[in-house]
């Protein structure tokens, strides 16, 4: 992994972010020291816990930044462990798909990570796509079990291309070669996890507080236009406003920021949609607060590969 | 070696116990659950507090837990399982005999009343030793425990496991009513277990 550079953009990015985190976190404790009726003590608290989560996030992921590129590559791959974890708990398949969860926890998932971290592309960009993807059927059709065959092997592989794939392209962003921005990477995977999660946040508040009319009642009560709207239009300016960490222009890290935000809310939505199906309300109990690593995960997913590809393709 | 072992079980199962009718106790215990992979009872021993682990033996056929040296060294360094013959109990060797022993007057057990590990997603139902040692021991609380997801982490017939999430639930105590028949307390038993699914 390249050395990635401490520059002083690295400091006001990782300081600007910690100067948010501590006043979030003084605003929580003066909300939590305010507040009344038992409704909005629940709020309060369950956006202490949020806060709470984030901290751990940031230092986690400020440890891996540190260590070069290769901490990255191994939180993520972490991350996707845990991901790949709860949705395969959500899903149904059957003692005949036990031999190829096997091998997609040890040794798809490991490969693909590995494959990242020495920066293959070529190999990286179609492994699951492509090789996963016709290997799980075969294995488990080798295995024999018939029953709801297409069905299983459809999860497997969304769940292999949604935790592991989608997410390898964080880290991947690590590999890129833009010109003029060598060992820098590590500001641009930084860029895009807050964008992303701060559109998130932001998607919140605004709902919370403004959010009347909603998008899709029947996929995700809590998604609102007006959430939608503010939350995208504060995260992009945020974004804009980040261009100097960034190989883009003022306008192009709108651009980039708009497409970022706008697919992170796709898969927010297609993640609900999936826990809608499934009957669950929280994919599980990882992370306090946060209700599953696949519930703080689920704006990334989307985003990332298209990220990754919209940068190499205009930027490399 | 013991506390690896947990430590590991609850890794890779992500298992959490959910205590939902009764909290952790020095109090004497037999814990019935639902058996449906070998990694039960280690994760409702792991599940316990450490001071308890030592004091929590599990029942276990002897008949599939002799063979082999891994399966013994397993079954009585790390366990401390009570074996039973299941197969073929005779008046000096049988199950309930053994458990009544083992149980003495510190210990609890872990049991699996419906023998044996259940391949499909029905419950089988309990066979009667676990009524006989609540009329011989009306003074130990009979604690029922909902296993969910491991039989998918390590199904029957399998070495390597997948590690997906599993977790086990503890329910309330239930007593045997003074004059209850063994049909009765057995269906509530397993009423008990079916109870703590979420």
């Amino acid at each position: 992994m390249t050395n990635l550079k401490l520059d002083k953009q690295t400091i006001w990015l990782v300081g600007g972010v910690l100067a948010l985190l501590v006043a979030s976190s003084l605003i929580g404790r003066v909300l939590s020291l305010r507040v009344r009726d038992e409704k909005d003590r629940a709020t309060v608290q369950n956006l202490n816990a949020r806060i709470r989560a984030w901290w751990m996030m940031v230092a986690v992921f400020g440890l891996a930044m540190a260590t070069g590129g290769i901490g990255s590559v191994v939180l993520f791959a972490l991350t996707s462990l845990f991901a790949l974890r709860e949705f395969i708990t959500l899903t149904p398949t059957r003692v005949g798909d036990h031999r190829t969860l096997f091998w997609v926890f040890f040794i798809i998932l490991p490969l693909q990570y590995y494959l990242i971290a020495i920066k293959w592309y070529g190999l990286f960009s179609i492994l699951i796509p492509v090789y996963a993807f016709l290997f799980i059927p075969i294995r488990s059709a080798v295995a024999g079990d018939c029953e709801h065959f297409l069905e299983r092997t459809a999860k497997i592989q969304w769940g292999l291309m949604v935790c592991v794939y989608c997410i390898s392209y964080v880290p991947a962003l690590l590999s890129l070669e833009i010109p003029g921005y060598e060992g820098e990477n590590g500001k641009l995977m930084f860029y895009f996890v807050l964008v992303a999660q701060i559109s998130d946040v932001l998607q919140y508040v605004w709902g919370k507080t403004l959010g009347r009319h909603k998008i899709a009642p029947t996929v995700s009560p809590n998604k609102t236009w007006e959430g939608f709207i503010g939350g995208i239009a504060c995260a992009t300016a945020i974004g804009a406003a980040l261009w100097w960490a960034t190989p883009f222009t003022p306008l192009q890290s709108a651009g980039m920021s708009l497409v970022i935000t706008l697919m992170g809310f796709g898969g927010g939505l297609v993640m609900s949609a999936i826990k809608r199906d499934r009957g669950v309300k929280d994919y599980g109990n990882m992370i306090e607060g946060h209700g599953g690593v696949m519930d703080r995960i689920d704006s990334l997913c989307f985003a990332a590969p298209v990220f990754f590809h919209f940068t190499r393709f205009f930027f490399t | 070696m013991k506390a690896l072992l947990a430590t590991i079980a609850k890794l890779i199962t992500g298992a959490s116990a959910r205590w939902v009718g009764c909290v952790p106790d020095i109090q004497q215990r037999v814990y019935f659950a639902n058996h449906t992979s070998n990694l039960d009872a280690l994760v409702i021993w792991a599940s316990l507090p450490p001071p308890l682990r030592a004091l929590t033996r599990p029942v276990a056929a002897r008949d599939y837990w002799i063979k082999g040296p891994v399966r013994r060294y397993l079954a009585n360094q790390i366990f401390n399982a009570v074996l039973i013959e299941r197969k073929k109990p005779t008046a000096h060797d049988n199950p309930l005999a053994d458990m009544l022993a083992a149980l003495g007057d510190r210990h609890s057990l872990i049991i699996f009343p419906e023998g044996g590990r259940q391949a499909g997603t029905e419950m089988a139902p309990f066979k009667g030793g676990l009524f006989h040692l609540a009329k011989d021991r009306p003074d130990v609380e009979f604690v029922p425990v909902l296993i969910e997801n491991l039989n998918r982490i390590l199904p029957k017939g399998e070495i390597l496991p997948v590690p997906l999430l599993g977790g086990v639930s503890f329910g309330a105590p239930i007593k045997l009513e003074s004059g209850e028949g063994k049909a009765s307390f057995l269906t509530r038993a397993q009423t008990a277990v079916k109870a703590l699914q979420k």
